[in-house]
């Protein structure tokens, strides 16, 4: 087997396979990554970890047929460092010899035999563009728990009802919601999947590169089966396998009448709230005082260094003390894609909302909603 | 241990750490209320057949009782000994105000545990006196203030200043100049040393070292052969008498825990669960009487036949919630691999304490306005009016024969 490919068509590809490579694999094999030319002469290269599964397809200038297994990390440290020419990659016995310009490896080939083959997609379900799938995701991810004991919280709901999709995660403390139109090939589609936020998160983003469509495709659509979910764009596919598709009620959560409302200039408020974060450390509260056209933000106690600062705000509503996680509170605003961002509030106890500031028309939702649960202080 | 040699002078110059250790002082404490046992052995443990000895006065240690024996040992051993069951919010209410009294002497004061400290009395010689002077003070106001007595010793080093309070037990004081560390050490077992124990001890006595002087002759190199590079350096050090820490004023990383020996060993996952639930409840409580919250939480648990292991998780948020300490036991328990196997003594400990006062708590989505921690502290109000146990988790409510409290 050999094939010569530039270097950062290959660089890339192979980049994009090794991110879902393990870090410590169960077993040797799995730490490779296969490529493989095709009788029709199409390179492919794919990475799984029985979890996580990933194949680039790509034509190569040259190629003769043939399967072969090497170290993915290695040949991902290697493509980044080559320089910028054609990259002869020719299979030796069981070596494999990587040459471009003046650079030469040898690389050990591991067992091919001894690889999984990789799951078959599912049957596609529907298509939606790359970029606005990769900004929703990110605008979700962002509410997943990193806490693996509670595998409920580190997922992203997806539910599907004809053309709209909606995305939901939450880690107890918020929950960010994501409604999105698709393109789906049954109109009356109707299927919920649990699926691994980074995971999710790391697809989403490497296939919006592409700035092609994202197809997704879901096996035992509906069902409460082991499911999976694929996702392929411009000759990339990423298959994963689903969570536990049990989730929080977290409609009946999200409030929907408020007493109180600050439209945010974003920029200038997420600077405050950095600068005024700067005393409060993890987990401590940053405490936001409304009054009138004017919010006040305070971190800090009497014991420790202390900040305080107000800017003018647009408020409308009952003077209100509330105070958040900052970091919770900058990551919300940070997934808000406007200038102006709205937070809603009711007491200082109970669920605030932040959404872009944008006016929705008829008393409609917007598509994006980012709770988030304030911190009582103790009196 | 042999004595070293008694004639090292008191020539305390360059010794100006204390090293305070309570005699006996759980049973000193006891014996406050109880003056008809003075001169008796008395021991404070739980009494059941599988409780342990956690304090003796020098009447029973006569008889060989020390602490962490188990009770029936002991018992056997000084059949005529008092055995009081042990109240740690009494002992805990005395060595606060004790370790207050050290802070009325210097600022410099490291709590090592409940009943001992390290003073570093170097800036208080304008203000009090030398160092042997400040430590007979502090003798004095222990004794006379709480009734209990105490032995200091005072040296150049923490360490040193540690094996000379052992060397002035019961109700002394040992100065070891500065001049003659060496002369003290020396004759000194290796078990002696901080940071020997039993294994290190068997290693060195392999090699033909008994004595802290044997040590300081052994070559450094065959040291860290035996006991690792940092082990091996350490302790030459030591045994020259080097020893570089200070006394470090910390509020300590104090932790509050219970734990529960069985009366026989117990393998079933159910009631091991409803064991942990209690302990959570009793340290939760603790902690709430306390004012503290806290963020890890560790279980300990001990196989019938003693090798014991500890799993600990550190929560994202603080908590004084014997529901949240119990759900994070049982994880840990469950993922422990001992879920099968037969345990003599189980415990829950909370630790990283902070003070509750501060604690500002991110509310969690979905959460009732009032939750367990509500109910929690109603049962404490309940407590205090009808006596502890008043209120219970049902699956509590049970005649308290299967367990000895420790």
């Amino acid at each position: 087997m050999m094939f010569r490919v530039d270097r950062d068509v290959l660089a890339e590809a192979v980049a994009w396979t090794a991110r879902s490579l393990p870090a410590r694999p169960s077993v040797p094999v799995l730490a490779g990554m296969r490529l493989e030319v095709t009788e029709g002469g199409q390179l492919k290269l794919s990475g799984f970890d029985y979890e996580v599964s990933a194949e680039v397809t790509l034509e190569p200038q040259t190629g003769e047929p043939g399967v072969v297994l090497v170290s993915g990390k290695l040949l991902a440290e290697i493509t980044r460092a080559l320089p910028a020419q054609p990259v002869d990659f020719v299979v030796d016995g069981m070596k494999a010899v990587v040459t471009c310009g003046s650079a030469r490896f040898t690389l050990l080939t591991m067992p091919v035999e001894d690889y999984p083959s990789l799951p078959a997609m599912p049957p596609a379900a529907g298509r939606v563009g790359s970029d606005v799938f990769a900004s929703a995701v990110g605008q979700v991810a962002v509410a997943t728990g990193r806490d693996d004991t509670l595998p409920m919280l580190t997922g992203v709901r997806v539910e599907i009802e004809g053309d709209t999709v909606t995305l939901a995660a939450t880690d107890r403390y918020r929950l960010a919601v994501r409604e999105l139109k698709w393109q789906p090939e049954q109109p009356d589609i109707s299927a919920i999947a649990m699926i691994p936020g980074k995971t999710l998160a790391d697809a989403a983003k490497a296939l919006g590169a592409t700035g092609a469509e994202v197809e997704i495709a879901m096996s035992s659509v509906g069902g409460t089966g082991e499911g999976m979910i694929g996702f392929s764009s411009a000759g990339r596919r990423t298959t994963t396998r689903l969570l536990d598709p049990e989730f929080p009620k977290y409609r009946s959560l999200l409030p929907t009448e408020f007493s109180a409302r600050a439209d945010l200039p974003v920029g200038s408020f997420v600077e405050a709230v950095k600068r005024v974060a700067l005393v409060a450390e993890r987990n401590t509260p940053i405490r936001m005082a409304f009054r009138g056209g004017e919010v006040v933000l305070e971190a800090g106690s009497g014991d420790e260094a202390q900040a305080v600062e107000a800017l003018p705000v647009d408020f409308d509503g009952d003077d209100i003390n509330i105070a958040f996680n900052h970091q919770f509170l900058l990551e919300g605003l940070g997934a808000i894609d406007s200038d102006v961002a709205r937070l809603q509030m009711t007491t200082s106890t109970k669920p605030a909302i932040l959404t872009g500031g944008k006016p929705v028309e008829d008393g409609g939702v917007p598509d994006y909603r980012y709770l988030i649960m304030p911190i009582r202080l103790s009196s | 241990m042999p004595r070293p040699e008694s004639d090292l002078g008191d020539d305390d110059t360059g010794c100006p750490i204390l090293h305070v250790d309570m005699d006996a002082f759980f049973a000193s404490v006891e014996l406050r209320e109880r003056p008809e046992l003075a001169g008796a052995p008395v021991i404070v443990g739980a009494p059941g057949a599988r409780g342990v000895v956690l304090s003796a006065t020098y009447e029973a240690r006569r008889f060989g009782v020390h602490s962490a024996m188990p009770m029936s040992r002991a018992r056997r051993l000084c059949p005529r000994a008092v055995v009081i069951p042990p109240s740690h919010g009494k002992y805990a209410a005395v060595s606060r105000s004790v370790m207050e009294l050290f802070g009325t002497f210097t600022p410099e004061v490291e709590p090592i545990a409940s009943d001992e400290a390290f003073l570093d009395v170097a800036g208080a010689g304008k203000r009090l006196g030398r160092p042997a002077a400040i430590a007979a003070m502090i003798r004095e106001r222990v004794a006379a203030e709480h009734g209990i007595t105490c032995s200091v010793g005072v040296a150049s080093s923490k360490f040193v200043a540690k094996l000379a309070s052992r060397h002035a037990k019961p109700d002394g004081l040992f100065v070891v100049p500065a001049a003659r560390v060496v002369d003290f050490l020396h004759p000194l077992p290796v078990g002696a040393l901080w940071g020997v124990g039993e294994r290190t001890e068997r290693s060195l006595l392999r090699l033909g070292v008994r004595t802290v002087g044997d040590l300081a002759r052994t070559p450094p190199e065959t040291l860290q052969r035996e006991l690792g590079q940092a082990a091996g350096a350490h302790l030459r050090e030591l045994a020259w008498g080097r020893d570089e820490r200070r006394v470090t004023p910390h509020v300590p990383d104090r932790s509050i825990g219970a734990e529960e020996t069985f009366v026989t060993d117990i393998d079933d996952p159910v009631r091991i669960r409803r064991e942990l639930l209690r302990l959570s409840e009793r340290v939760a409580a603790r902690l709430r009487e306390g004012g503290h919250v806290g963020r890890t939480v560790s279980v300990k648990l001990r196989r019938a036949d003693f090798t014991t292991i500890s799993r600990s998780r550190t929560l994202r948020d603080p908590t004084d919630v014997a529901q949240e300490l119990y759900a994070v036991a049982c994880d840990l328990y469950a993922v422990s691999g001992l879920e099968k196997t037969r345990l003599r003594l189980v415990g829950v400990r909370v630790e990283n304490l902070l003070p509750a006062g501060g604690a500002a708590r991110q509310l969690s989505l979905g959460e009732r306005e009032t939750g367990w921690r509500e109910a929690e502290r109603a049962m404490d109000r309940a407590a205090r009016r009808f006596g502890r146990d008043a209120v219970l988790p049902a699956s509590l409510v049970r005649p308290p024969s299967d367990g000895v409290d420790l």
